[in-house]
């Protein structure tokens, strides 16, 4: 067996994604191309993202996005081996145009598809900079959509949900946050700079789900949420200026301070010795900063893929695609069904 | 030349080969339709399979593919778009969009002024009118029954096809013909010309005829009590 090409699909929020990786008989996976369209901006407005509106952009972005990718990879399609294609979870709309594409050019190229779970995307995502994951390994996904903590045993075939958001995920909790503060969406970027100039111990946020008889690996970030908004209105109320910068450090610290402590915690109880932070969320200063500091502290080692690689691509669906050809998964039928709620415990369907 | 025809816009799923001519009528070699509007990615790619082999040839052997641009349900309408164009891109062949109400239009027997109405859900119809000739005077639009109802006079249409005129028919009070959703044939057919003549394939362009569904925040809601 020789080197194999995976070409990868990505549509289940608002990004289109088209990657394309090489897996070596050693099972590394190289990275050749990782092209990405954005409908974000068409949402901006909406403050979140639009299902209809994502839907019909990846339609227009399907196949430009693929033509990108293959040029940007020097490749054709006839070097392909498999194609995966992120089946779920994500907006049932969106998910369906990037696996209709999928399954044609599969039949096509007369070549297996895999069907694969977003979630373990975004922790195949880390292999394509860092290598292969230890096993095991604990995953902290954070984005607007995701925000859960995965002990991952073997990417290609055994991912469990140790804990998740009990409601918002992390990344939402920034998109609100945002509008509170006359912020632009989504938020994420925008507090993270705010929040550099500002205080982050000048007001006490909440912190929680982390109290002694709470689920210790759970996060609930809508209570934090709103004491953000009741702080504020309560100072506009009064009359008084609002400390934007100060709000912003202060809300990015309680964020920050409960994943990283959650996570550290549940790695070194599990006894596991290595953390990934992916996601959109993994992008920000002070998440990586803390978990820097309390993974050193607890002698784990920390991998945070770069930000491009965190935020939705077709690179990661490639790399799960890789790992699951390089275990031997059986590929899917050309009859799979998106599922906009695949538990993470299916990685292929 | 063979022409891979593919249509979603409808509750059927519906892909077929068919082989086109100069001078003749497009005849379809091998045809698979299923009525069942929640699997349309579901089962559109194992279909094509099925006509392909049915059809004894091999995808490389297509020349062309006609898609039904709609208009359509999004979801499922999607579906046939980007799968027409994924195969466009993979054979290295032009996809040419054809209205969906136009391929039931043509199947229709007879020469008398034709509606045509498909099922658009919240209890509307996209519609299209044509006159005796076969040539859509108006259309497509998307309107609730009884407004469609009430510009017929001014129509002059004389009878209906497709499933919404089947399903408003007591509203409408057209004899209803069928096809009610396009054949593999019948999607050739609309683009035929274009096809023998290998003219540029317009954009892939879906017809939705609606805006998404969503509202612009207007002002934040409070948490506390003014
Ligand atoms: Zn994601």
């Amino acid at each position: 067996m020789s080197e194999r090409i995976v070409l990868g699909i990505e549509s289940s929020c608002d990004e289109t994604g088209v990657g394309v990786v090489r897996l070596y008989d050693d099972g590394r996976v190289e990275l050749l191309a990782d092209e990405v369209a954005s409908s974000v901006e068409q949402h901006a407005r909406f403050g979140g993202v639009v299902p209809e509106v994502a839907s019909r952009a990846h339609l227009e972005a399907m196949i430009p996005t693929a033509r990108r990718a293959l040029a940007a990879s020097g490749l054709g399609l006839e070097d392909v081996h498999s194609v995966a294609v992120t089946a779920g979870p994500g907006l049932a709309g969106a998910l369906l145009v990037g696996l209709a594409s999928a399954k044609a050019y599969a039949a096509v190229l007369g070549k297996p598809l895999y069907g694969v779970n977003h979630l373990a995307g975004h922790v195949a995502a880390d292999t394509v900079q860092h290598g292969p994951l230890p096993s095991p390994c604990l995953a902290l996904l954070v984005s607007g959509g995701h925000t859960q903590l995965l002990l991952v045993e073997d990417l290609a075939t055994k991912i469990t949900e140790i804990g998740s958001t009990i409601d918002d995920a992390a990344g939402e909790a920034y998109d609100k946050v945002a509008r509170v503060l006359n912020l632009p969406y989504p938020g994420g970027p925008p507090i993270d700079r705010l929040a550099k100039q500002g205080n982050p111990e000048a007001i006490a946020f909440p912190r929680g789900l982390t109290g002694p008889r709470d689920a210790k690996y759970d996060f609930s970030f809508s209570g934090l949420k709103t004491a953000v908004a009741r702080w504020v209105e309560e100072r506009e109320r009064a009359g008084e200026p609002i400390p934007l910068a100060d709000v912003a450090a202060s809300f990015q610290e309680a964020v920050a301070d409960v994943l990283t402590a959650k996570a550290v915690r549940a790695a070194t109880e599990l006894g596991v010795g290595t953390l990934v932070i992916s996601g959109g969320v993994a992008a920000n200063s002070r998440l990586s900063g803390l978990a820097g500091e309390r993974c050193a502290e607890a002698g784990i080692e920390l991998r945070v893929p770069r930000p491009r690689l965190c935020t939705d691509n077709g690179a990661m669906i490639a790399a799960l695609g890789a790992h699951l050809v390089a275990a031997d998964v059986a590929p899917s039928e050309l009859d799979i069904a998106a599922d906009p709620a695949l538990p993470v415990s299916t990685v292929s369907i | 030349m063979l022409v891979l025809a593919l249509d979603t816009a409808t509750p059927a799923v519906t892909a077929g080969v068919v082989a086109l001519a100069d001078g003749s009528v497009p005849r379809t070699l091998a045809r698979r339709t299923t009525v069942n509007a929640r699997a349309h990615g579901e089962l559109l790619t194992p279909h094509v399979r099925e006509v392909v082999a049915e059809a004894g040839i091999t995808l490389a052997e297509l020349h062309a593919v006609v898609v039904g641009a709609g208009p359509g349900p999004f979801t499922g309408l999607r579906v046939g778009m980007v799968t027409a164009a994924t195969f466009g891109h993979a054979l290295d062949r032009p996809v040419y969009p054809v209205g969906t109400l136009d391929a039931i239009a043509v199947a229709v027997d007879g020469a008398e002024p034709l509606l045509v109405a498909t099922d658009a859900r919240r209890r509307e119809v996209y519609w299209a009118a044509y006159d005796a000739a076969g040539n859509r005077v108006t259309g497509p639009h998307v309107q609730r029954p009884a407004d469609l109802a009430e510009r017929l006079p001014e129509l002059a249409v004389r009878r209906a096809a497709g499933q919404g005129a089947e399903l408003y028919a007591d509203l409408l009070g057209l004899p209803v013909a069928q096809p009610w959703h396009p054949s593999p044939d019948a999607l050739v057919a609309v683009a035929a010309k274009d096809l023998l003549t290998g003219a540029d394939p317009a954009p892939l362009t879906p017809l939705y005829l609606r805006r998404p569904d969503a509202e612009v925040p207007v002002a934040r809601k409070r948490v506390t009590r003014p």
